[in-house]
């Protein structure tokens, strides 16, 4: 499961959602995998403005990675500057080293084993084989 | 064309396993059925429907989206640019799901999702609310669906989060199953998991075989029909009406999956009983679907 995941993902317990200690959640005993992936600049660009940098500053400091930047990058800041001497008019621009760090960590860095821990409850959820599972047992549903 | 009877495969309910409807039921005659029937049910599912694809498409780039009940993340390969996460209770179907590039998959209950409210730009959840067992959680599925969504900027805008749902219509008397107005709507639903060497035989038939719409292979939805003949095998239910019984051979397995078949009006009700506003609905093809907006707070 990619880290992006975790920027859209709380407790499935109803009463957690209004406790802002229920997102992000924590991951424990993680065990993290690259899954290579092309880097889509578009795409990466489009999705920096859903980001919430703080809780995902968290995750990435509680999986023991290398800490993000205190402030979110911006559009800008995602595409190399282009050399003077090409003429990049028509060719699609390229990266920039932060496009590809936060590619690296948003889309490549996977969960593979390990949990997924609500602040607010407690509540653990297992991520197996890179699948993570918020099935509730019956008596918390 | 004459309307065909209901499938006599097609079992009612007691009003006894009427009052034991609920979360049970449904672990029972569908999650654990999907679970057992992921890979075959997967490679039977792999075309989008026009009216989902066009709905994924027209999305912003950039577009946060869930899939409510993704199943094999068919709709997870349609637009790259917006990033979906689907959700689906089984997890043999999740797994295959995953693949899906830049998307993600999790295994949730849709009663039960696990993400923040009104975070999502839009939502779709396809032929996933007709496998809930009562109207109360039919209800209840909508509202958790509508949840994710952007509330409207005021409680007259059209700016909120969209999503749409598709359910199976009970006015379908030009499918092979044959249902319509007035015919009971809870029902159970053969998927016949057909054994081994059937090619010989399988071949044989096609030249006769006459297929039209909805023509359904014991598997319900449209799906099945526009692009897998081939892959299913086609034993099940090449002649109108007849039951998968009857064709059934040594190895192959039926399993029975519960629907509820939706009425005419019933999938836009349960939206405003949800609290959602219907922005645009239909028919297609033996569903019924709709677009649903939450209401802003008032």
């Amino acid at each position: 499961m990619k880290l992006l995941t975790l920027n859209f993902l709380t407790c499935a317990i109803k009463t957690c959602k209004s406790s802002p200690s229920s997102f992000p959640l924590h991951p424990r005993d993680a065990e993290l995998e690259i899954v290579e992936a092309d880097l889509n600049l578009k795409f990466l660009e489009n999705i920096l403005p859903r980001l919430m940098w703080d809780e995902l500053r968290v995750v990435v400091d509680e999986l023991g990675l290398p800490t993000l930047p205190p402030t979110i990058p911006t559009r800008a800041d995602l595409v190399a500057p282009s050399s003077p001497t090409s003429s990049s008019s028509s060719s699609d621009p390229a990266p920039s080293q932060t496009a590809r760090d936060l590619h690296r960590i948003l889309i490549e860095t996977c969960v593979r084993e390990g949990k997924l821990v609500c602040g607010n409850c407690g509540h653990e959820y297992a991520v197996k084989e890179g699948v993570a599972n918020f099935l509730l047992p019956a008596h918390l549903v | 064309m004459t309307s065909i009877p209901p499938d006599p495969d097609t079992t009612t309910d007691t009003a006894l396993e009427i009052k034991s409807r609920g979360e049970e039921y449904e672990a029972q005659h569908v999650h654990s059925v999907y679970e057992e029937i992921a890979s075959h049910f997967s490679s039977t599912r792999y075309k989008p429907w026009p009216i989902v694809e066009r709905f994924l498409k027209e999305q912003p780039d950039g577009s946060i989206g869930a899939d409510v009940g993704c199943g094999n993340g068919k709709y997870l390969g349609v637009n790259d640019r917006v990033f979906i996460i689907g959700s689906d209770r089984s997890t043999n179907l999740t797994r295959i799901a995953t693949r899906h590039a830049p998307h993600s998959a999790i295994v949730a209950s849709i009663l039960a999702l696990p993400h923040p409210h009104n975070a999502f730009d839009f939502a779709i959840s396809i032929a996933v609310i007709h496998h809930l067992s009562t109207p109360e959680r039919r209800i209840e599925a909508v509202r958790c669906v509508l949840e994710l969504l952007r509330r409207p900027s005021t409680p007259d805008a059209q700016d909120g989060g969209k999503a749409l749902i598709y359910v199976w219509a009970l006015e379908q008397k030009e499918s092979r199953r044959g249902w319509d107005e007035g015919c009971e709507q809870d029902v159970m639903v053969p998927w016949v998991m057909k054994g081994k060497k059937e090619g010989g035989r399988k071949a044989g038939r096609k030249g006769r075989r006459r297929r039209k719409q909805g023509d359904g292979d014991g598997v319900g939805e449209q799906e099945q029909d526009e692009g897998s003949e081939h892959q299913m095998g086609a034993g099940q239910g090449d002649q109108e009406g007849e039951q998968e019984e009857g064709q059934k051979e040594p190895g192959d397995k039926t399993y029975l999956r519960y629907y509820h078949l939706y009425r005419k009006g019933e999938l836009e009700h349960d939206i405003e009983e949800a609290g959602g506003r219907v922005v645009e609905c239909g028919y297609e093809k033996d569903n019924w679907w709709a677009i649903a907006t939450p209401k802003g707070d008032t």
